[in-house]
C-alpha cells in the first residue's frame, strides 16, 4: 500500500463542549506503514488531537480499542483499512453510555461480568503441587478461556441492549461457562442458581450477532446452548 | 484546582501481574487496599506475555532450582544479585502452584500436570542440553495468568480505581513516600491518594524505541515518577531486544516457537545459530540470538527484497501442533505478517520487548537507594515489583519466562513485606506536606497554560527515533556520544509541550503529554547509563568493548561488575555493587565465567 488518502465520518460528543453528539466528516493521509485502523486512527489524532479512543496492546489481546466499524463491532487494532468500505463510519459501541467520542462507560457490561463469580471456587485444600486435569478435561476451557472483554459481544445483542441490567449478556455468560467446564471448579449447582431466572440466562433467543462479531472466534451461544443443557439435565 | 484526599492502609499503581499478586496479600490480609490503573487491570501489558513462566517443577524432565539458578545467573551475564535470583528461583514452583489453584487454565501433560515447554537459555544440569520449564497455557500464558489473577481479586474484594492515572510521587522532608497524586481520567480531577504504604508496578517502558513490541501504555509511569521524585534508577542501559518481532509490524511472535521446535533461516535457508551457539542454537538467550540476527543482516544474508530480515520456520512442525501450541501465534502470523506458518516462515527482526533495570529495590520489595554510606537502605513506605523494578534478578539479560516469574514472587513478595511492616507496627501515616500535590498541579497548569509549544507527537517520534538510533542491538561509542546530546534535547522540548484539547473529559492528549514526561526519564537515563557504560556486558555491546583474550565477549568485570544508578537531577552516575552472594548456604556462589551457549 502506497500513501493513499482515508476519508472516515466519526461519532464526536465531548460533553465538556458540545451539546449534543455529531457525525465529523475527515480524512486522514496515511503512510506505508498504516496498515490497521487503529493505524489511521493514530495518524488522524497526530493532526486531531482531541480525537478520543482507547487502545493499547494494539495486537487484539487486550481488548481496548473495540468500536462499531462500518455497522459491526470489532477492534481497530485486527481491522485491515484496505478491507473495509469508504467513508469509514466509526460509531461507539451501542447501548453502553457514551464518556467522550468512541469512548464508552462500560460499568454494566463489567458488573454483568462480576456477576456470575468469574473465579475458580474450589474449597478442598490445596494440595502442595498442582491440581492434576487430563488434557481431556483441560481441552473443554478451549474457545472459552480466551475472552478479551472487549464487549463486542454483549454489545451486538438486542437482548443485551434492551435489559442490560437483568440479562447477563453473551460475555458473561461465555465466563460462566467457562467455570462450568472446569472440572476443578466445585459450585455447580450454585452457579446454575445463580442463572436460574427469565432475565440472567433465558433472554439470550440465539441471534447470534456474538457468534458473528467476536475477534477472537469465540462463540457464546454454542456455551449458553451448554448451560441450558446443563439446567435441563439437572432438573430431570 | 480542588484536590480531594483520600487515606488508605496501602496504594498500588498498576494492575497488572505483579500489581494484582501485590493486591492479594494485601487484599486477603484486609489492609485497606487502593489500586490505581490507569486502563481496567485484564487490559495491562501482561496480557500480551506468550510462551510461559518459568519453574523447575520437572513435569516432563527432570529439573531444580539450581540448575533455574545457574541459568539466570549466566543469562544475567553476572549483572543479576545472587541473593534475588536464588529467592526467585527457590519460590517459583510455590508462586505457580498457587495460580493453578486459582483457576489458571494450563495446557496438561498426559499424567495431568501442568505442561512445560523447553525455552531459550533454560537448560538441565548447568548448559548441558535444553530443560522443559516454561509452564504455559497455550501461546496465551500471559492473558491467561492476568485474568486469573484479576478473578481472584474480584473473589477478594479488592477496591480499584480503574482509568486513573498516577502523576506524581509524594515524598516528604525525611524523603519517606507518603503515597501519590492521580487524575481520574473520566472527570480530569486529581486526588491525593494518602497511604502508609505504596507499592509501584506499572511495568516497563518499551515505548521509548520506535520499534517495539510493547504494548502503547507501556511509558514508564512509575520508573518517570520515581526518577522525578529523586530515586536513582538502576541499570538502565540494559534492554531486552527480543529476536522475533513481526518484521515491521513489531508485534511479539513468542520464544515458545523455538521452544517447539522452530528455526531461524538466514536469505539461504541455512539455520544459522548453529555457527553463534553450537549449543542450544535458537534456544540460546535471547541478547545472543538477537545479535546473531543483526549480524546475518548487516552482512547482506536478510531474506526479503531489501534482505532486512530473518526467517522464522516452523513449516517441519504439524499443523496439528501449531493449533494446539500455537494458535495465538498462527493468527498473528497472519493478521501483521499476511502469512500462515503452517505453509510459510514468519519474517522476523529484533524488536524492543523489556527493561531489565528500573527502580532498585531488594528481595523483599523494597526500594532501597544509597544513604549514609549503605547503598542499599530502603526508602520508607516505598516498593515496587514487576518490570518497573530491578532487584536485580535480570541483570543485563533476561531469560524468556523469567518476567511472569519475577512478578509473581515479587509481586507476592512486595505484598507480604508491606503486610509485616504493617502488622508490626512500622508503617505509619505521616502527615502531608502542605504542598503535597503542587508539583502535578503545576505539570497541569503548564501544560494547558503552553503557547507555541511542541507536539507531543512529534516530540515522541524524535524520542523514539533517537533510542533507536544510537542505543539499539549494537552500541557504538560515536552514536552513544551523539545520543546523550541528542536526548537531551528531545527532553528539553519536552518541557514544553502543547496540546490543542483542554477538555476535562478523558483527555487523550493530556495523558499521553504527562506519559511522554516518563518516558523521557527513562529515555534519559538509558542514554547516559548506556554511554558511560564502557563494556560489553549481555544485552549491552558496544563496539570499542570487543571480544578479547583479556575481556572475553568484552566483558570487563574488574572495572564494570558494579550496578548503574541514574539520577535525573543533574544526569548524576553514581554504582553499587553486585551481589554475588546468594540468600542462604543451601548454594554455593555461581562464580564469574565466560558465557557461552
Amino acid at each position: 500500500m502506497t500513501k493513499c488518502t482515508v476519508q472516515f465520518k466519526i461519532y464526536r460528543y465531548d460533553p465538556d463542549k458540545d451539546e449534543a453528539p455529531y457525525m465529523q466528516d475527515i480524512s486522514v493521509e496515511l503512510e506505508a506503514s498504516d496498515k490497521k485502523l487503529l493505524d489511521a486512527l493514530i495518524r488522524l489524532r497526530a493532526k486531531d488531537d482531541s480525537m478520543s479512543f482507547r487502545r493499547s496492546c494494539r495486537e487484539g489481546v487486550c481488548g481496548s480499542d473495540a468500536m462499531n466499524i462500518n455497522g459491526k463491532n470489532g477492534l481497530a487494532c485486527l481491522t485491515d483499512v484496505d478491507s473495509i468500505e469508504q467513508p469509514i463510519t466509526l460509531r461507539p459501541l451501542p447501548g453502553l453510555p457514551v464518556i467522550r467520542d468512541l469512548i464508552v462507560d462500560m460499568t454494566q457490561f463489567f458488573k454483568q461480568y462480576h456477576s456470575i463469580k468469574p473465579y475458580l471456587v474450589n474449597n478442598d485444600t490445596p494440595p502442595e503441587r498442582e491440581r492434576l486435569q487430563s488434557p481431556e478435561d483441560r481441552e473443554e476451557l478451549n474457545g472459552l478461556y480466551e475472552c478479551i472483554l472487549c464487549a463486542c459481544c454483549s454489545t451486538s445483542c438486542p437482548s443485551f441492549w434492551w435489559n442490560p441490567d437483568k440479562f447477563v449478556g453473551p460475555a458473561g455468560l461465555l465466563a460462566a461457562y467457562r467455570f462450568l467446564a472446569d472440572t476443578r471448579d466445585q459450585d455447580t449447582n450454585a452457579r446454575l442458581d445463580n442463572l436460574e431466572d427469565p432475565y440472567r440466562l433465558f433472554r439470550c433467543h440465539s441471534i447470534m450477532n456474538c457468534v458473528d462479531v467476536c475477534p477472537k472466534g469465540l462463540n457464546p451461544t454454542r456455551a449458553i446452548g451448554k448451560i441450558k443443557d446443563m439446567m435441563v439435565r439437572r432438573a430431570v | 484546582m480542588n484536590v480531594a484526599k483520600r487515606t488508605f492502609d496501602a496504594v498500588i499503581v498498576g494492575a497488572g501481574g505483579a500489581g494484582l499478586r501485590a493486591a492479594l496479600q494485601l487484599s486477603e490480609s484486609g489492609l485497606k487496599t487502593a489500586v490505581l490503573t490507569k486502563v481496567f487491570p485484564t487490559r495491562s501489558h501482561t496480557v500480551a506475555a506468550q510462551g510461559g513462566v518459568a519453574a523447575s517443577l520437572g513435569n516432563s524432565t527432570e529439573d531444580n532450582w539450581h540448575w533455574h539458578m545457574y541459568d539466570t545467573v549466566k543469562g544475567s551475564d553476572w549483572l543479576g544479585d545472587q541473593d534475588a535470583i536464588e529467592f526467585m528461583c527457590k519460590k517459583a514452583n510455590e508462586v505457580v502452584v498457587e495460580l493453578e489453584h486459582y483457576g489458571m487454565p494450563f495446557d496438561r501433560t498426559d499424567n495431568g500436570k501442568i505442561y512445560q515447554r523447553p525455552f531459550g537459555g533454560h537448560s538441565m544440569n548447568y548448559g548441558q542440553a535444553p530443560v522443559m520449564r516454561s509452564c504455559a497455557a497455550a501461546d496465551r500464558t500471559g492473558h491467561a495468568m492476568l485474568h486469573a489473577l484479576y478473578q481472584r481479586n474480584v473473589r477478594a474484594n479488592t477496591q480499584f480505581f480503574v482509568e486513573w492515572m498516577a502523576l506524581d510521587l509524594i515524598r516528604d522532608a525525611d524523603g519517606d513516600v507518603l503515597g501519590v497524586t492521580a487524575m481520574e481520567m473520566e472527570t480530569g480531577e486529581v486526588s491525593i491518594f494518602h497511604a502508609k504504604a505504596t507499592i509501584f508496578a506499572t511495568g516497563g517502558a518499551g515505548r521509548i524505541y520506535y520499534s517495539s513490541t510493547n504494548a502503547f501504555i507501556n511509558t514508564g509511569d512509575g520508573v518517570g515518577m520515581a526518577a522525578r521524585a529523586g530515586i536513582p534508577l538502576e541499570d538502565m542501559e540494559f534492554w531486552q531486544f527480543h529476536p522475533t518481532g513481526v518484521a515491521g509490524a513489531g508485534v511479539l511472535i513468542t520464544e515458545g516457537v523455538r521452544g517447539e521446535g522452530g528455526i531461524l533461516r538466514n536469505s539461504s535457508g541455512e539455520r544459522f545459530m548453529e555457527r553463534y551457539a553450537p549449543n542450544l542454537k535458537d534456544l540460546a538467550s535471547r541478547d545472543v540470538v538477537s545479535r546473531a540476527m543483526t549480524t546475518e543482516i548487516n552482512e547482506g544474508r536478510g531474506a526479503g527484497p531489501d534482505k532486512d530480515h530473518v526467517l522464522l520456520d516452523i513449516t517441519h512442525l504439524s499443523p496439528d501442533t501449531i493449533m494446539k501450541r500455537l494458535p495465538g501465534i498462527r493468527e498473528i502470523a497472519i493478521q501483521f505478517a499476511g502469512v500462515d506458518p503452517i505453509k510459510a516462515p514468519i519474517p522476523v527482526v529484533p524488536t524492543c520487548h523489556y527493561q531489565m533495570g528500573g527502580i532498585p529495590t531488594n528481595y523483599k520489595g523494597q526500594v532501597v537507594v544509597p544513604k549514609d554510606g549503605n547503598s542499599n537502605s530502603p526508602v520508607a513506605g516505598f516498593y515496587a515489583a514487576g518490570e518497573c523494578a530491578c532487584a536485580s534478578v535480570h541483570g543485563a539479560n533476561r531469560l524468556g519466562t523469567n518476567s511472569l516469574l519475577d512478578l509473581l514472587v515479587f509481586g507476592k513478595s512486595a505484598g507480604e513485606t508491606v503486610v509485616e511492616d504493617f502488622k508490626s507496627g512500622q508503617l505509619k501515616l505521616k502527615p502531608l506536606p502542605a504542598d503535597a500535590a503542587d508539583v502535578s498541579l503545576a505539570r497541569l497548569a503548564r501544560l494547558d497554560g503552553q503557547a507555541n509549544g511542541e507536539s507531543v507527537f512529534d516530540v515522541g517520534l524524535e524520542m523514539r527515533r533517537t533510542m533507536q538510533k544510537h542505543a539499539g542491538v549494537f552500541r557504538f561509542d560515536n552514536l552513544l556520544k551523539e545520543g546523550v546530546q541528542k536526548i537531551g534535547e528531545v527532553a528539553e522540548r519536552a518541557k514544553r509541550t502543547q496540546i490543542a484539547d483542554k477538555s476535562k473529559v478523558w483527555n487523550v492528549a493530556r495523558m499521553e503529554a504527562l506519559e511522554l514526561d516518563n518516558l523521557i526519564e527513562v529515555a534519559r537515563a538509558t542514554m547516559v547509563s548506556a554511554e558511560a557504560r564502557k563494556e560489553s556486558r549481555g544485552a549491552h555491546v558496544r563496539d570499542d568493548a570487543p571480544d578479547t583474550a583479556e575481556n572475553p565477549n568484552g566483558r570487563d568485570d574488574e572495572n564494570w561488575l558494579k550496578h548503574t544508578l541514574w539520577y535525573s537531577e543533574g544526569n548524576r552516575l553514581d554504582y553499587k555493587a553486585v551481589n554475588l552472594k546468594p540468600l542462604s548456604d543451601d548454594v554455593e556462589p555461581i562464580a564469574l565465567a565466560t558465557r557461552t551457549y
